[in-house]
């Protein structure tokens, strides 16, 4: 009954130098669904999100209690590698971050850390999650060009398009649409909708609207604490806490 | 009466004319330097000038030995400084925090690229040419070049390497990249330009240096073979042309030569690495 979890959240909290940013969240994230962590601003969300897939690593002086597993594993465990692991958990950041390359490097560039590859293996590979992304229609006859000559939904696009290449099976999107305009945004809520038939996603929406539109699942974040959780219509329907709906409802935050 | 306020506008052009008139007198006095050393010393450069060895004190035949041993000291310099300072700028920049190491190697490299290259002459002569016994040689001189521009190159790329913005990384890193394939794949790659500014400044200082040379390298004016023989770099040779008022006339042959080389330096290796950069977008 369980075997759709693929991650569960355990009791994890989240100390930057000594200040608790996520305090003792226990959650589960269902495969082939959309959940979204929403909540006002320092709610700790980024902070989950690389959690997940270890990046908080890069940060100094960071501590974190309990645990985490994905398909049962702990991501802690030392025996595993980071690296694989930031590969099946694929994560789009806030701002468009592509590397100053050509459009066709960024979304090769996970392919390529791997040897093995052959040179077709890679056009196939990147063609493929361009196609997933809805970007290659944009971009199939300037594959070369700088990819920071593309707009900003498009650059956004292209770093989904970098995260599918890896053929990853949770794809993290932290307020992937924040600076985009209604059209790029739509189509990269549309893009989602066809790839959570494949893959686990977890986003941290630019707005409630959006979390409503999109999300199968709904946790509310408040100063890391995890308020409140559950389906869609649970949370936006009827939400249990009265933080929740007040924040639901545009009284705050 | 109310003082007399310029306007806006008015201020705005004297600001503008103030910075107009600062860069255009720095940029004639450069050109008048560079103009009159060429006019007086092209016409001495000819065919047998650049091909003959010096004889005769340097008081005629050419100065073919004199531009291999610049050639070959400086390279010997560059080849040992790059790799120990772009080493170095990297551990400092990617391997650690701040600490009391990297406090000590910043210091050192700072207080080493103030000290005045005569004072490396002496300790070079007395290190390499003295107690290593390498005496006067292209060895010794390019050893102690490599020490004079070490703090250079790492301060130059160690700055190039942090300019590279923090989500390049996170972004290798949350693709799967290690640590080695972040600095080579996109950390290298966006430092490059500066990193590749402060090694053709070394090249600069590296042939144009006088007083570190003349004491690890010695001035002997035959064609040099080995890396262990003497040599008299260009830069040495129009120093003690001039000073001894051996020639004049193949002293400025000597410079006009000194700064076409160093312009050949710097477009060639610009031409390179922004071919380097090109092939690295399209591959
Ligand atoms: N590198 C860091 N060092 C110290 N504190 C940090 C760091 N990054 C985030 N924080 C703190 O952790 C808390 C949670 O931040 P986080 O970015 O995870 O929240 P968020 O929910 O993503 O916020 P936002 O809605 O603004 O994106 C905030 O109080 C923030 O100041
Ligand atoms: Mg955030």
């Amino acid at each position: 009954m369980e075997e759709n979890i693929k991650i569960e959240i355990k009791d994890f909290s989240f100390l930057y130098h000594k200040k608790q940013v996520i305090h003792n969240l226990n959650l589960k994230i269902h495969k082939n669904e959309i959940t979204s962590f929403f909540g006002p601003a320092n709610g700790g969300v980024t902070t989950l999100l690389r959690s997940l897939n270890r990046l908080f690593e890069l940060n100094h002086d960071t501590h974190t209690k309990g645990d985490i597993l994905i398909d049962g594993k702990s991501i802690f465990d030392p025996d595993s590698s980071v690296t694989e692991l930031r590969r099946k958990v694929g994560m789009v950041f806030e701002i468009p971050a592509p590397l100053p390359i050509s459009i066709f490097d960024n979304v090769a560039y996970g392919p390529r850390l791997k040897k093995k590859k052959s040179k077709s293996e890679i056009n196939d590979v990147v063609e493929q999650a361009l196609k997933q992304a809805a970007l290659w229609d944009d971009v199939k006859d300037r594959l070369k060009a700088p990819a920071m000559s593309l707009s900003g939904g498009q650059q956004q696009r292209l770093c989904i398009a970098r995260v599918l290449a890896l053929q990853p099976e949770v794809i993290m999107l932290d307020r992937a649409c924040s600076g985009l305009d209604p059209i790029s945004t739509a189509k990269i809520e549309e893009s989602l909708f066809q790839l959570k038939e494949e893959f686990t996603i977890v986003i941290a929406p630019h707005n409630v609207q959006q979390a409503i539109r999109i999300s199968d699942r709904a946790a509310f974040m408040l100063m890391g604490h995890l308020i409140e959780a559950g389906t869609s219509d649970e949370v936006f329907g009827s939400p249990k806490d009265q933080r929740t709906n007040d924040y639901i409802t545009g009284r705050f935050g | 009466m109310k003082p007399m306020k310029p306007s806006a506008r008015t201020s705005e052009y004297l600001a503008k004319g103030m910075i107009w008139a600062a860069a255009m007198s720095v940029m004639i006095v450069l050109v008048a330097i560079i103009v009159y050393i060429l006019i007086k010393g092209l016409p001495v450069l000819n065919f047998s000038f650049l091909t003959q060895n010096p004889y005769n004190m340097g008081r005629s035949g050419g100065i073919a030995s004199t531009i291999v041993g610049t050639l070959y000291i400086t390279l010997v310099a560059i080849l040992i400084a790059v790799p120990f300072g772009i080493g170095t700028a990297f551990y400092l920049a990617e391997y650690t925090r701040e600490n009391i190491i990297t406090r000590i190697i910043r210091f050192s490299a700072e207080s080493l690229a103030g000290i005045p290259s005569i004072i490396y002459g002496l300790f070079g002569f007395i290190f390499f040419v003295i107690y290593l016994g390498m005496g006067w040689s292209i060895l010794a001189g390019g050893l102690t070049l490599a020490f004079m521009v070490l703090p250079t190159i790492i301060r130059t790329s160690e700055e190039a390497i942090r300019a590279v913005p923090q989500i390049y990384r996170e972004a290798s890193y949350s693709l799967g990249a290690t640590k080695w394939q972040t600095i080579i794949k996109t950390v290298f790659p966006s430092a490059i330009q500066g990193i590749v500014n402060g090694i053709i400044l070394s090249v600069g200082r590296c042939i144009a240096e006088t007083a570190a040379v003349i004491f690890t390298a010695g001035s002997v004016l035959s064609m040099p073979f080995s890396l262990f023989d003497s040599t008299r770099t260009m830069a040495v040779h129009f120093y003690i042309l001039a000073s001894e008022g051996v020639s004049m006339e193949n002293a400025y042959g000597t410079a006009a030569l000194l700064i076409i080389l160093i312009f050949v330096v710097n477009v060639g290796v610009n031409l390179l690495v922004s071919r380097f950069i090109n092939k690295n977008q399209k591959r």
